[in-house]
């Protein structure tokens, strides 16, 4: 994984459905600036990440399936190297080059 | 009714010759219908007065029995004498050896014969072992759904012999059901999914008590529905039932066992788990710590609609009679101490990934739930008094309302725009003298669609960018259906799907997109869809849905 200091390197999973949203692919890895913006000091974080994510790889114009007010709509849980992004600190975990960022739609079926 | 199904086949006897109504065609199926779940049931008692009467006692059965445990066909005999580690031996001869009161009681040994014969591979595992067979045999589930997951999750908790089960559904059998809900029988559709559950599940255990629980849980009903199990599993298909089954079970301290499905994809979670009151944050997190807002309606996906998998649905609903087990025999694993729970996880399944499934840490209970915390404010008043509507909560979607009558047009119109002459030129309609876009998925468009018809999915449309006006007219090279739609620059273009609804979005899009030529040419769409057309004009057209 090579990744220069100003950019991490990720790897972004979606799952329950939202994969549809993303050219139908499960897994993606991603790379983006270490800062956002890229020219500041601030670290990104996982709020970052979804906007990246929005801007860069949906090609779906039906954002509000997967954003909403800012940060990633109810009834999709965020789990940042398999564990519920709540342990982590929510949308502002700092995303660490390698990270594993995992989007699970909840689904309803039975 | 016998009288009248007899006069019913002397009828069909005496018309045999001549062509048979419609009426005593169904009359017929139906009567065969209920025939075939007639003698299901009746071959079910005829096997349980068997089962009774060699049950029966004979005189002096207490040296008979005593026999019994020596005799080699007992499972349970075997293996303890050939290998079974010493301390289980010793806790399985210790249960039995309980002093059993004063007087002789009828049976010295705690579980039946049978019993020890049909429970004799599980009773041999450590983990279940005696004490664990006679904790489910005390034990009463409540399954709230008897589809997908509800069917195999009662199978196999009826099969391990658990006390009581009871069944909460409100729907019929139907034949899309029959492909993943494994209780059912082609013979059932129709009848109650509870009653059809009931049939199969009485002939696989009869030692079960089985409650059926007709119609939907709502607020009103789910606490005196619920009070009287140890456990829920929710085997529902909506987040408005999942609310309402997560508030009922931390109200009332019951672990629930929460699964759900979707075409490849399932999810299991075991909640409330430990069950402590509200305010005690060593409880496990009920569902509402894990989705504190409900879905936008808009993104709540139905098998109906996305797509189910049978072995998919099947697998979550294993795994939740799995879990219940664990929660209602893991005593049996600890003595004199608090039962251990596992910490929260979420599994995930994904029948095509590698690995098929993951394990995910969950959060805590949430100190703010409105559930579960010391804030709660779903109290049982709230949920007896009905103020708690969990449908309004989890919203509903707006009929799709996009179009103005003239941009619609009705599938018997349609259908005579393809075949009538047209009353002034006299002409015979031709083939190609308009297009039709089916948007549908391509799967579903190769299953069955109407002659003539081209295929642009939905998702191709709605993900296309609309150029923006000060950008160059270029459209992207990957789209050749918008190319080959401003070809033929005349044609009125009709949109069709399923119901009429994504047939709206597609037409607003192409208009945006310019196909109309400023109003020069007609794009609307067919109302109703591909389920009007089948109702109103072609009564062959398959009906998957
Ligand atoms: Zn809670």
């Amino acid at each position: 994984m090579s990744s220069s200091p100003e950019n991490l390197t990720v790897k972004v999973e979606f799952s329950g459905g939202l994969e549809l949203l993303f050219s139908n692919k499960r897994t993606h890895t991603i790379t983006l600036p270490a800062h956002t913006p890229s020219t500041s000091t601030t670290p990104t974080t996982i709020r970052d990440l979804v906007i990246y994510l929005c801007d860069e790889l949906m090609r779906d114009p039906r954002r509000d399936l997967f954003v909403l007010d800012g940060t990633v709509r109810p009834g999709i849980l965020v789990l940042i190297n398999d564990a519920d992004w709540e342990l982590e600190g929510e949308d502002a975990y700092e995303v660490k080059n390698g990270d594993s960022i995992l989007f699970v739609s909840t689904l309803h079926g039975g | 009714m016998i009288a009248i199904s007899h006069t019913l086949i002397r009828q069909s006897v005496s018309t045999a010759f001549s062509k048979p109504s419609m009426s005593l065609d169904q009359t017929v199926e139906s009567l065969k219908r209920q025939i075939a779940s007639h003698e299901s049931l009746l071959e079910d008692l005829r096997r349980q007065l068997a089962e009774a009467q060699f049950n029966q006692p004979p005189p002096g059965a207490q040296e008979s029995q005593e026999q019994t445990f020596q005799a080699s066909d007992d499972p349970l005999a075997h293996d303890l004498s050939h290998g079974i580690a010493e301390d289980y031996m010793n806790e399985v001869f210790a249960a039995l050896s309980r002093p059993q009161g004063d007087h002789s009681p009828p049976n010295r040994w705690p579980l039946s014969q049978d019993e020890y014969k049909r429970y004799g591979r599980q009773l041999i595992m450590p983990e279940i072992g005696l004490q664990g067979q006679l904790r489910l045999k005390n034990a009463s589930v409540l399954i709230i759904g008897a589809g997908g997951l509800g069917c195999p999750a009662a199978a196999y908790l009826v099969g391990a012999g658990v006390g009581t089960l009871g069944l909460v559904d409100e729907d019929v059998v139907e034949h899309s059901n029959l492909h993943r809900q494994i209780l059912h029988s082609t013979a059932r559709v129709g009848m109650s999914k509870v009653d059809s559950a009931l049939v199969s599940l009485q002939s696989l255990n009869p030692n079960v008590n089985l409650v059926p629980h007709h119609g939907r849980l709502t607020p009103e009903t789910a606490i005196s529905t619920v009070q009287p199990y140890d456990i829920v599993l929710d085997c529902t298909d909506t987040p408005a039932s999942r609310y309402l089954i997560s508030d009922t079970c931390v109200l009332l301290g019951k672990p629930l066992v929460s699964a759900s499905a979707l075409r490849i994809d399932g999810q299991l979670m075991v909640l409330n788990n430990p069950p402590r009151s509200a305010g005690d944050p060593t409880g496990g997190p009920c569902y509402r710590c894990i989705f504190p807002k409900p879905p936008p309606p808009e993104s709540v996906v139905t098998c109906g609609d996305g797509g189910i998998l049978g072995p998919v649905v099947g697998t979550m609903g294993v795994l939740q009679a799995l879990e219940a087990i664990k929660v209602l025999t893991r005593a049996s694993t600890s003595e004199n101490e608090q039962p251990v729970t596992e910490p929260p996880t979420l599994l995930i399944f994904s029948a095509y990934a590698n690995p098929m499934f993951r394990s995910i840490r969950l959060r805590a209970r949430k100190p703010k739930c409105a559930a579960c915390s010391a804030h709660a404010t779903v109290t049982p008043e709230a949920l007896n008094s009905g103020s708690l509507d969990y449908v309004q909560f989890c919203g509903m979607i707006d009929p799709v309302n996009l179009l103005s009558p003239d941009e619609r047009i009705s599938a018997e119109n349609y259908a005579k725009l393809r075949s009538e002459v047209n009353p002034y030129t006299g002409m015979e309609p031709a083939k190609d003298s308009h297009v039709l876009v089916d948007v549908r998925e391509k799967v579903q468009f190769e299953l069955c669609s109407i002659d003539g018809s081209v295929n642009i999915p939905f998702a191709d449309v709605s993900g296309f960018p609309i150029p923006q006006p000060t950008a160059s007219a270029a459209i992207p090279d990957d789209s050749h259906w918008v190319h080959e739609l401003k070809n033929i620059p005349d044609k009125p273009i009709f949109v069709v799907c399923r119901r009429g609804n994504d047939s709206q979005v597609v037409v607003r899009k192409l208009k945006q997109l310019g196909l109309d030529n400023d109003g020069q040419r007609w794009i609307g769409d067919i109302k109703g869809g591909l389920i009007a057309w089948r109702e109103k004009i072609d009564s062959d057209f398959p009906e998957y849905y």
